[in-house]
């Protein structure tokens, strides 16, 4: 067995192994119950799926052709840089906007904070 | 620390134009070997060796990596199961880091690692709501990789 058949074989596994990943967190999108859960598989296993693909196709061409491709680690670090803060922005407006959390759920100490904060802003724009 | 990576970068083109050789390679040597005499002479500067921040930021990302991976098999172990048996809830997080770019960055990350996503963040009274998907089973954890992003992000930062 020689080297690229080794790399083929990496490459091939990492490609799959992030294929699987966004498979499975779409299959959550599914299965979750309500919104903020559901931004949960949006955000991580994604992210990895992504990581995983790119970084296969980077090793790839790197050892088969000798290119190393810089705008694919780029690839990946804005897709770190921005999943999260979509994930962020999506739940906190849902919130605000008063989509409710699922049944399911136990514990929720953000509802009052935010009634006494909303409260607070009145009163000052009020006296402004 | 912005004067001793100048002069790193100085030392390194120094080294090309003496070998007058210009490549990448020669360059990394120059700045390799620049950076062995600035760690030597690491008293006379103000401030710390910027190896040192260096180091820790690569710390940094190695600890949120492996929490990446940790956390993307913690939600496929919950969505995978047959009967779908979750508690999702809200919970407060008070954290100590108190500049901007130090909070982006525990909320990047901690948006990231193992069943929990930031919902909202109260930055003067430094408390974070945030949203996990199994109270029970990760408040616990949630709370420990917090304490340990928020040790590495201050070792950054600071």
């Amino acid at each position: 067995m020689n080297v690229s058949a080794i790399i083929e074989i990496i490459v091939a596994v990492m490609v799959l192994a992030g294929t699987v990943l966004s498979l499975l967190s779409s299959l959550g999108f599914i299965r979750l119950p309500d919104i903020y859960t559901r931004s949960h598989a949006a955000t991580k296993s994604v992210t990895l799926g992504i990581l995983f693909i790119l970084l296969g196709t980077f090793i790839y061409f790197w050892f088969m052709h000798g290119l190393i491709s810089i705008r694919l680690l780029l690839g990946i670090l804005f897709v770190f840089l921005t999943a999260p803060v979509a994930g962020h922005l999506v739940i906190r407006s849902a919130y605000r906007s008063g989509v409710k959390l699922s049944d399911t759920s136990v514990k929720d100490e953000l509802r009052d904070d935010l009634k006494k904060m909303k409260q607070l802003e009145q009163y000052h724009s009020k006296e402004g | 620390m912005t004067l001793q990576i100048l002069l790193n970068l100085v030392i390194g083109m120094v080294w090309m134009l003496l070998h007058d050789e210009w490549n990448m390679l020669t360059f990394t040597i120059g700045y390799l070997i620049g950076m062995i005499f600035i760690f030597a002479l690491r008293r006379f500067f103000p401030g710390r060796f910027y190896g040192i921040k260096i180091w820790s930021i690569i710390k940094l990302l190695l600890l949120f990596n492996i929490e990446l991976v940790k956390s993307s098999l913690v939600v496929i172990g919950q969505i995978t199961r047959p009967k779908l048996n979750i508690q999702p809830g809200i919970f407060k997080l008070e954290t100590k880091l108190k500049s901007d770019w130090e909070i982006i960055m525990l909320t990047n990350m901690l948006a990231l690692t193992p069943g929990s996503a930031v919902l909202e963040i109260a930055p003067k009274e430094g408390i974070m709501y945030i949203h996990a998907m199994d109270v029970a089973e990760f408040k616990q954890s949630i709370v420990r990789t917090k304490d340990l992003f928020e040790e590495a992000i201050i070792e950054v930062m600071r």
